[in-house]
C-alpha cells in the first residue's frame, strides 16, 4: 500500500498485474497472430486429436454409468491444454501424466484399448507398450515431477535429444515435490518441460484459495527458468508455445514451466458432485471457450475443414473406439494370484509361500 | 463408556466422527480442523460436512494440496498452543508428510525434556474393500506404532469412533485416528448424545468365548466377528478383541484372553512382514508361550502392493473365510 503522502515506492508491493495468457485464436476462432499459425496440417491434426480425446472423454461417461468402466477422472474442455502439448513431442520423448491426463497419454499413443482397460482396473492397462515412453497415471499429488527430471537427466547423460514432460495441477502445484523438481531441473539443466494445467479446482478447492498466486507460470522465477503462460483452451498456443520448450530442451538449453490457463468443466471424477461447492456463476464463460469449438470455427473460416469433413472424422473416430472397446472387452480377467505378480523380478520365499496360499484357498 | 444411561442415536459411523469433531470445536476454541476439501465441501467422505458453516472458516479451513505442509503447519500450531485435527485425504497420501511424522511429531515432548508438547490429531481414511482407485487403499498403521512418541487409534464402531476421537483431541501427546473406510457408511450403531470419551489403550471384548482368541482392529473386526459367529455355529467359542487402540497397546486385556484359551488368531489388512499383527503376535509369545496350545496364527493382506485391480481387490483383503480357516487350523493343532 502506497500512502498518498508519500511519492516512495512500495517496496514490499510489487507490480503484480497479471499476463495475459499467450493466444493465437480468439475464443471466436479469430486469429489474433496470424503470422504464428502453425501450418495447415499441424492445425488439422491437432483439431483431430482434440475430436478424438474428447470422444473418449464422452464415451467413458456412458461406460462408468454402465458399470463398463471404473471411477474416471474427465478431462472434458481440457482438450487443448492436453493435445497442443503431448503433440509436441516425439516418439523417443516420455510423457509423465497424471490421473486427469488420459487425453494427453492418448495423444502420445498409448492405445485406445489399453487406456479403457486401466481404467477397468485390469491389468492389461498398467504394463505400457514398449514403443510408448509414458508411465502409468500417476495418483499420488506432483509425484511424477522429480521424476520426469530423473528421466530427462538419464537422456542427457545418454547423449541422446529426447525430452521429459510431466503434466501437474493448480493443486500439485502446492505440493513441495513441483519446488523440488523445478529447481533440480533447472540447477542440472534438464531436457524437461513442466505443464502446469491451471484448470481452477483441486476437487472442490478452487485455486483462489490454493494460492495467493494468480499467474503460476511465474514461479518459473524462483528457480532461474523460463515460464510462460498459455490460453489453455488455443490448442494452437499450446502447441506453439510447447513446441518452443521441447526444441529448446533438446538443444541442452533446459527446461521451462508453461502453466496452461484452462478449466475443469467436469467433475473431479464422474463419482464426485461439483454443485456441493461451486456454483454456476464459477463456471461463466467456460462452456463458451471450448477448445473444440474454437479451432473448429477457425477451421472453417478458413476453408481448411467442411461439414462433410467433420462428419467422417466423426465416424473414423468411433468406429476406431468401438473396435478398441471390442478389445479391451476380450481382455481376460485376473486371476486372484496375479495380485501377487511382478513385485520382484525373482519372487520371494514368502511370496511364493503367499501364492501358494492364494492357489489353494482361490483356486488358481 | 462414561455415558451408559445417556439417550442415544444410531448412526454411521462418519456421523459419529462429525459429531464428535462437531463437540471438540464446540468446548474448546483452540481446536481447528483443516485439511485438503474439509471446508467447503466437508471432506471427501462428508467427515466434516457442516462444520466449516457452523464454526466458521477460521476454525474449519482448506488447506494448499500439500501434506508435508498441512502436518508440518500442524505440529507449529500445537506447539503454540492450539489443538490442530488435520485429516489427510487418504492415508496413502500421508508419505510426502512422512518427514514431519518421522523426524517431528512424536520427539517434542522428549526433545525439549517436557518443555513443549504437542496436542495434535491427524485422521486418515485407511484400507481396502471399497474399490478405491489405485494407492488409496493402504494401511500404514505399523509404520506410525513404529514411530516412537506418536499413539495409534483405530475405531471400529459409531461409538467408539466418537469417543476415541475426543480422547484424542483431549490428548495431551500428538495422535494418529485411522478411519476405516470400509466402515465409514456400512456399519450403524447406537451413539450416546453429547460429549464423552472412551479412553486410549483400552481394549474391547467383542465377543466371548473360551476356546480361541482372535485379536483385531477397525475394519478386519467386523470380518473376526462374522467368522466368531460360524464357529460358535461348530461350537467353538471364540473370543475377538478389537484392540481399538494400538499405540499404546491394551496387552493386559490380549493376555488374558489368551492364557484362557490357549490359542491365538491375529487379523489385519496390512501386508504381512513387519504388520503391526506381527507386534501382538510376539508379544503373546513372549509373554504367553507356557499357555500357548497352538503357534499364534496370522491373517494378513500380502507382500504385494494392494492391488488395484477391482476384480481380483477382495482377494487381498482377510474376509471370513480366511479367519475361520485360521480359527480351525489353532483349533486343529
Amino acid at each position: 500500500m502506497t500512502s498518498p503522502d508519500t511519492a516512495r515506492p512500495d517496496l514490499l508491493s510489487p507490480d503484480l498485474s497479471e499476463h495475459e495468457p499467450f493466444r493465437l485464436l480468439a475464443p471466436d476462432g479469430t486469429a489474433t497472430r496470424p503470422a504464428e499459425l502453425p501450418d495447415p496440417g499441424t492445425r488439422l491434426s491437432l483439431y483431430r486429436h482434440m475430436r478424438r480425446i474428447r470422444h473418449f472423454d464422452e464415451r467413458a461417461w456412458v461406460l462408468y454409468r454402465t458399470g463398463r468402466l471404473g471411477v474416471f477422472p474427465p478431462y472434458g474442455g481440457m482438450e487443448a491444454s492436453q493435445v497442443g502439448t503431448a503433440a509436441a513431442l516425439g516418439a523417443g520423448d516420455w510423457l509423465f501424466p497424471t490421473y486427469r491426463d488420459t487425453g494427453a497419454a492418448l495423444t502420445h499413443g498409448l492405445p485406445v484399448a489399453q487406456t479403457l482397460a486401466y481404467w477397468r482396473t485390469s491389468p492389461h492397462g498398467w504394463a505400457m507398450p514398449p514403443d510408448v515412453k509414458v508411465l502409468p497415471f500417476y495418483i499420488p499429488i506432483a509425484t511424477q515431477y522429480p521424476h520426469a527430471v530423473g528421466a530427462a537427466l538419464a537422456e542427457k547423460r545418454r547423449g541422446t535429444r529426447n525430452v521429459a514432460l510431466a503434466y501437474i495441477g493448480d493443486g500439485g502445484s502446492s505440493e513441495g515435490d513441483f519446488h523440488e523438481a523445478l529447481n533440480f531441473a533447472g540447477a542440472l539443466t534438464v531436457p524437461c518441460v513442466f505443464i502446469l494445467q491451471n484448470n481452477g479446482w483441486a476437487i472442490s478447492v478452487p485455486t483462489r484459495t490454493q494460492t495467493r498466486a494468480v499467474n503460476l507460470a511465474r514461479r518459473a522465477d524462483g528457480y532461474g527458468i523460463p515460464g510462460v503462460r498459455v490460453d489453455g483452451n488455443d490448442v494452437l498456443a499450446t502447441y506453439l508455445v510447447t513446441t518452443e520448450a521441447v526444441n529448446r530442451a533438446r538443444d541442452g538449453q533446459g527446461p521451462t514451466l508453461i502453466e496452461t490457463v484452462t478449466y475443469r468443466v467436469k467433475p473431479h471424477t464422474l463419482a464426485d458432485d461439483p454443485s456441493r461447492y461451486r456454483t454456476d456463476a464459477d463456471n461463466h464463460g467456460w462452456e463458451e471457450k471450448d477448445p473444440i469449438t474454437r479451432l473448429r470455427a477457425h477451421l472453417m473460416s478458413e476453408g481448411l475443414l467442411t461439414e462433410d469433413d467433420d462428419a467422417i472424422l466423426t465416424r473414423e473416430i468411433e468406429t476406431e473406439f468401438e473396435a478398441a472397446l471390442k478389445e479391451a472387452d476380450g481382455y481376460p480377467e485376473p486371476t486372484p494370484a496375479e495380485i501377487l505378480d511382478h513385485v520382484f523380478a525373482e519372487p520371494t520365499p514368502t511370496l511364493r509361500r503367499q501364492r501358494a496360499q492364494i492357489e489353494a484357498e482361490e483356486g488358481a | 463408556m462414561t455415558a451408559t444411561a445417556t439417550p442415544t442415536k444410531t448412526m454411521t459411523m462418519v456421523a459419529a466422527i462429525n459429531d464428535a469433531l462437531a463437540l471438540a470445536l464446540e468446548a474448546d476454541e483452540t481446536v481447528h480442523v483443516f485439511g485438503e476439501d474439509v471446508g467447503v465441501m466437508g471432506g471427501v467422505f462428508r467427515a466434516t460436512d457442516g462444520l466449516q458453516a457452523r464454526f466458521g472458516a477460521e476454525r474449519v479451513f482448506d488447506t494448499p494440496l500439500a501434506e508435508a505442509g498441512i502436518v508440518g503447519m500442524g505440529i507449529g500450531m500445537g506447539l503454540a498452543g492450539l489443538k490442530p485435527v488435520a485429516e489427510i485425504q487418504f492415508a496413502g497420501f500421508l508419505y510426502p508428510a512422512l518427514d514431519q511424522v518421522l523426524s517431528h511429531l512424536g520427539r517434542y515432548r522428549h526433545r525439549t525434556r517436557g518443555r513443549y508438547h504437542l496436542p495434535m490429531v491427524i485422521r486418515a481414511p485407511y484400507g481396502g474393500g471399497v474399490h478405491t482407485p489405485e494407492q488409496h487403499a493402504d494401511s500404514p498403521e505399523a509404520i506410525l506404532a513404529h514411530t516412537p512418541g506418536v499413539k495409534v487409534v483405530i475405531p471400529s464402531t459409531p461409538a467408539d469412533a466418537k469417543g476415541l476421537l475426543l480422547a484424542a483431541i483431549e490428548d495431551p501427546d500428538p495422535v494418529f485416528f485411522l478411519e476405516a473406510i470400509k466402515l465409514y457408511r456400512s456399519v450403524k450403531g447406537e451413539v450416546p448424545e453429547g460429549p464423552y470419551t472412551v479412553p486410549l489403550g483400552q481394549a474391547r471384548v467383542v465377543t466371548q468365548g473360551d476356546d480361541a482368541t482372535v485379536v483385531c482392529y477397525g475394519g478386519m473386526v467386523e470380518v473376526a466377528t462374522k467368522a466368531a459367529e460360524a464357529a460358535q455355529a461348530h461350537g467353538i467359542g471364540v473370543e475377538v478383541i478389537d484392540l481399538r487402540t494400538l499405540v499404546p497397546m491394551d496387552t493386559e486385556t490380549v493376555l488374558a484372553s489368551v492364557r484362557k484359551t490357549g490359542r491365538a488368531v491375529v487379523v489385519s489388512e496390512a501386508p504381512r512382514t513387519n504388520g503391526f499383527h506381527s507386534e501382538v503376535s510376539a508379544t503373546i509369545a513372549e509373554e504367553a508361550i507356557d499357555f500357548l496350545r497352538a503357534p499364534v496364527v496370522r491373517v494378513t493382506g500380502f507382500d504385494a502392493p494392494y492391488p488395484p485391480f477391482t476384480s481380483v481387490e477382495d482377494v487381498y483383503r482377510p474376509n471370513p473365510v480366511r479367519v475361520a480357516r485360521a480359527i480351525r487350523q489353532v483349533m486343529g493343532y
